[in-house]
């Protein structure tokens, strides 16, 4: 049979979007430091934060600081790190509702084994140094009694 | 409504096709399909088929596979960048309009070029889920966790739901992962690859294919001994951020379950296209499945899961048990997205 021909190809989508006003807040807010969610009428909060109630579909707008203190809703761990994830290490991932919000979000765990993660426990946001207003300026969520 | 029926099936599945083209791969899938009840392309009034250009690496990558199809002189054609169980109710809609009265349905994926569970993240919001490049083993482990913490379900039921997979299909010479051998305590000492879930919870992905033909009315009579009659078709979607679901429901299925009647009487059979043993087990509870229910008799889409073709194929395997008189309701489901977020359900009946 003959060899297969090989190539490289590099795949990519080189559009540029617009972030609106909800998605672009919290991005904005974690190049500074915080972190927004967004009240529902029913007075409960989402973060991360929609433009629109994912139950009724109306228009959201009020937006309020949530965490950096969090509860870990569910974890599972990963090891190896994922090629492509801002992580190169073994790492939990994690479902963690944050204080003040009423609904959990994704995000990596930083921990050295899996052996002390719990649902229940209490998490802290632990920031990059440089923010560029993107997902992974937080760099992840430590156990609160190892806050640095 | 008009009367539309599956009046025909053609499929191929393997851990993967390396040195084939999808092209290659679905000439003989299509082909099976359409001359097992005498068609030829010049007979099917609508095409329409479902694949992804993230696994193919490619833009518009469809059009090549048109090739499979014949498409000299001009078809009328469609297609959907989703599983082929839309593509299937695309052609439904297009028979319920009239004008035509066969419509040839397929549907392929070929992920082995890639990791499959990485590859799923491009599905993902790009702001707060996409960029983290969550793979699907470690998203899926937080909703089993979530399940077992609340008492959902058990790790014992999750092992159940595995074996009856590797034991079923063992007769299924399509499945990529079986094992007649296998018991609820052989799955329950593997080492989990996402704790809590263990290899056996997560589906093996397959490169494969299959084809469908629907046929209206008296046509339908004419090309099929026994016509899977669809009596109803649905589809539902949820919201996309996980955070503002319950993981323990998918509240889309129970609502396509009910549009499309799927309670209305016994169902003898259903297929169920769950990626993982903890949404197989939501889906059972959602569809309102009960003991007389044959449930993924071919051992389902964890015994061997192709992208974009796995729900396709769950609604011709629930079809090939009324064509060949095993059973008389059955029911086909089709799900797509993170934690079933959209699920298709296809009820059929033959006379």
């Amino acid at each position: 049979m003959a060899e297969r021909l090989r190539a490289d190809l590099v795949l990519e989508y080189p559009f540029t979007r617009t972030t609106g006003p909800v998605i672009g807040a919290f991005l904005t807010g974690l190049r500074e430091g915080i972190i927004l969610g967004i009240r529902r009428p029913d007075g409960t909060v989402l973060c991360p934060p929609t433009e629109y109630d994912p139950e009724s579909s109306e228009p959201l707008t009020d937006l309020v600081e949530v965490g950096p203190g969090g509860e870990l809703v569910s974890w599972t761990w990963v090891d190896p790190p994922r090629a492509q994830s801002p992580w190169d290490q073994p790492h939990g991932l994690g479902l963690i509702r944050l204080d003040g919000a009423d609904t959990p979000m994704v995000h990596g765990l930083l921990v050295e084994s899996p052996e002390g993660l719990s649902v229940g426990m209490r998490v802290t946001a632990r920031w990059r140094p440089e923010r560029e207003g993107h997902i992974a300026d937080l760099e992840g969520f430590v156990p609160e009694d190892a806050k640095q | 409504m008009r009367d539309i029926a599956v009046v025909s099936v053609a499929q191929h599945q393997e851990k993967a096709l390396t040195n084939t083209t999808e092209v290659e791969l679905m000439v003989p899938i299509i082909n099976e399909a359409r001359s097992a009840v005498g068609l030829t392309q010049d007979d099917i009034g609508f095409t329409c088929s479902g694949s992804s250009d993230f696994l193919a690496g490619q833009a518009f990558s469809f059009v090549h596979t048109l090739d499979a199809v014949g498409a000299v002189p001009p078809i009328s054609e469609s297609h959907v960048e989703m599983d082929g169980a839309w593509a299937l109710y695309e052609a439904w809609v297009k028979l319920q309009i009239g004008g035509v009265d066969t419509a040839l349905v397929y549907s392929y994926g070929k992920s082995s070029p890639g990791s499959l569970r990485d590859v799923l993240s491009t599905q993902l919001d790009p702001y707060y889920l996409g960029p983290l490049w969550p793979d699907a083993f470690s998203l899926a482990a937080l909703q089993a966790r979530i399940m077992l913490e609340s008492g959902t379900v058990s790790e014992q039921r999750l092992a159940e739901i595995a074996v009856r997979s590797l034991n079923g299909a063992a007769d299924n010479p399509l499945a990529v992962r079986s094992s007649a051998e296998a018991t609820t305590e052989s799955v329950l000492a593997e080492a989990p690859i996402a704790d809590p879930l263990r290899p056996s919870d997560c589906a093996a992905s397959a490169d494969g294919g299959v084809a469908v033909v629907l046929a209206a009315g008296d046509r339908a009579r004419e090309l099929c001994e026994r016509p899977a009659w669809i009596r109803g078709i649905d589809h539902r979607i949820d919201p996309h951020q996980p955070g503002v679901r319950d993981l323990n429901r998918a509240p889309s299925a129970q609502a396509a379950a009910v549009n499309s009647g799927a309670g209305n009487d016994r169902l003898d059979a259903a297929e169920l296209a769950a990626p993982f043993t903890t949404q197989e087990h939501i889906l059972e509870l959602e569809l309102g499945l009960g003991n007389g229910t044959a449930v993924n008799a071919s051992g389902g889409a964890l015994a061997g899961h192709t992208m974009m073709a796995a729900g396709l194929m769950r609604i011709a395997d629930a079809a090939a048990q009324i064509h060949n008189e095993r059973a008389d309701r059955v029911l086909g489901h089709a799900a797509s997205g993170l934690y079933l977020q959209q699920n298709l359900v296809c009820v059929m009946e033959g006379e």
